[in-house]
């Protein structure tokens, strides 16, 4: 690789990537004019004046876009019109990740994208590179935000766990079996019930097949060859069939850690794991990167999934207890795995009855307590109580605990937040690195 | 919080029109009618002024607490050092009985910390409290 000290431009191919889709779309509008079903036998100017455009915008685009690396900053300019220098600060870096959209791919180009703390806008990036360009340039950031020389080679990461591909395939047909089993039970309930009925639901019931097909496509596109991997940067995770993604996650951003087992992947004792990550959801990317919702691991053993989650949270699990024996007749289905509690450092909840899910929550992330009293668990002086962390429907559920221990729970977990967040600060403000953010 | 006032101030409104509708028609259907609207106006009145009672707010050291509900009953603890920011905003009804609605946001969407109907005087009070506490409490994500 070249001195990155210079103005750079990105690969010469970019705009053929970027306006990968729009050139297709309009290419295929320009064939089927051409051809001439459509339209008048005439000139086709205004079609390849509309191709002129979408070509000329893309290499105009890449001819005003620049890169540099200077000292301290990552610098990029961009637009024609409205001129956007952005100056990205390695210190503040988050994560680098490197992503290959399909044909990015196949030209051994890859984006690179900057995250810094806060919201997603103020990403930087670089698309597209040359493939090897772009990690060079990340081992490159990441040295200098970790201020070393800047030609220290990438520290080494330890591979955590891989998931095989039959294994992803089989649980992914698992969960997509659950639902089409669902869906033939109701059928034959129609069935059963009324004949003439059929007619009408059964196309339905095809759309509701063909809805299927995607789904489990994109899961398996999306976490096709999945890798996860300690570095000293965070948890990198490698994933993808077409188009691949490797993106770095900070532990110091996990909110909550959440272990799902469907009911069909209990007797093979397989999970998956989800974490939620702090910051606004930006743009969501088609590849999922953009999300704050992400997957550590889409299907594994439970073993390999609490010794994860260990790592994630950086804590043991705090020990359980049951609600009591009257919240049966409040949940008689979910009562099965309700349990919840909660030590000096976590909180943790299991809810769910087809579909359990267990959340551990950092108490030093939590952003709020709250109680919840329904009218049937008044009657039967029951309360839930939630644990709330960043995030939409984040948040470990204390569910049916009895009133009194609900209300002290209430306390005890206020305080014990409190506590986390101050020794927390603490730690933060003591060996803090200069101009690292929290 | 007059809420209750607003809700008095409608339903005494719909009993002076039903009542002049009844006597203007005179008929049995209009009586009856009169009845349905106070008795539905009655309920309004006990229902908000229940919901009113039950909301209630208590500032501690370090955190805020919000309480409401009358069948399900909430009960939020927002510590300050996770406020986002604060939000004061009065609608047109508000405006009208000079009163402003505190809501305190966190980043989670659920804390669940909103305080409708103080005086305005007391909401900016809250507000600027609130910021004032959050600024010098403020932790990271």
């Amino acid at each position: 690789m070249t001195d990155p000290g210079e103005w750079h431009r990105l690969h010469p191919l970019s705009p053929l990537v970027r306006s990968g889709r729009a050139a297709v779309g309009v290419l295929a509008i320009v064939g089927i004019s051409a051809s001439g079903h459509f339209g008048h036998d005439g000139s086709h100017l205004l079609d390849w004046a509309l191709a002129a455009a979408v070509v000329i915008g893309a290499v105009v685009n890449w001819l005003v876009t620049r890169w540099k690396l200077d000292g301290a900053t990552l610098r990029i300019e961009t637009g024609l019109l409205r001129r956007d220098s952005r100056q990205l600060p390695v210190a503040r870096i988050q994560a680098v990740d490197v992503v290959r959209p399909f044909l990015a791919r196949a030209l051994g180009l890859a984006e690179l994208r900057v995250r810094l703390a806060g919201s997603s806008h103020a990403d930087g990036r670089l698309a597209y590179l040359p493939e090897q360009a772009a990690l060079d340039l990340r081992a490159r950031l990441l040295a200098a935000h970790h201020g070393l020389d800047p030609a220290t080679p990438e520290p080494g990461e330890r591979i955590l766990a891989s998931v095989p591909n039959g294994r992803l395939l089989g649980s992914v047909l698992a969960s997509g079996a659950s639902l089409l089993i669902a869906l033939l039970v109701a059928e034959v309930v129609v069935v059963v019930v009324s004949p003439a009925v059929l007619a009408a639901t059964g196309s339905t019931f095809l759309v509701f097949l063909i809805t299927l097909v995607p789904m489990v496509w994109r899961r398996l596109a999306t976490e096709y060859g999945f890798t996860l991997a300690q570095s000293p940067d965070g948890i990198r995770i490698r994933r993808g069939l077409l188009g691949t993604v490797a993106e770095t996650i900070p532990l110091r951003r996990v909110q909550a850690v959440r272990m799902v087992e469907p009911v069909l992947w209990r007797p093979l004792g397989w999970c998956r794991l989800e974490i939620d990550v702090a910051g606004s959801p930006g743009r969501d990317h088609a590849d999922g990167s953009g999300r704050m919702r992400k997957t550590l691991l889409p299907v594994g053993h439970r073993d390999l999934a609490w010794e994860l989650m260990r790592l994630v949270i950086g804590a043991d699990p705090p020990p359980l207890s049951r609600p009591p024996r009257r919240a049966r007749r409040k949940a008689p289905l979910s009562y099965h795995f309700l349990a919840a509690g909660h030590d000096a450092a976590t909180a943790m909840g299991v809810t769910g009855r087809l579909r359990k899910v267990t959340t551990w929550v950092p108490l030093e992330k939590v952003q709020s307590v709250r109680m919840v009293t329904g009218p049937a668990q008044r009657l039967l002086s029951l309360a839930t109580v939630h644990v709330d962390a960043a995030g939409r429907r984040v948040r470990a559920e204390f569910r049916d605990r009895p009133g009194e221990e609900a209300g002290q729970l209430v306390e005890d977990l206020a305080a014990l937040c409190r506590s986390a967040r101050r020794q927390r600060s603490q730690l933060v403000d003591s060996a803090k690195p200069p101009g690292q953010l929290r | 919080m007059r809420r209750v006032q607003v809700a008095g101030t409608a339903a005494a409104a719909a009993l002076v029109a039903g009542t002049a509708a009844a006597l203007a028609v005179g008929a049995p259907a209009a009586v009856i009618a009169v009845a349905v609207v106070l008795v539905a106006a009655l309920a309004a009145f006990w229902f908000v002024r229940n919901r009113v009672r039950a909301w209630t707010y208590t500032e501690r050291e370090d955190d805020l607490i919000v309480a409401r509900g009358v069948l399900v009953r909430r009960l939020s603890v927002v510590p300050y050092g996770r406020m986002q920011f604060v939000d004061v905003t009065a609608g047109p009804v508000e405006r009208a009985f000079r009163l402003a609605t505190v809501k305190l946001h966190t980043a989670a969407a659920a804390s669940d910390a909103r305080i409708p109907g103080l005086e305005r005087d007391e909401a900016a009070r809250l507000r600027n409290r609130l910021a004032a506490l959050g600024e010098a409490k403020a932790a990271g994500l």
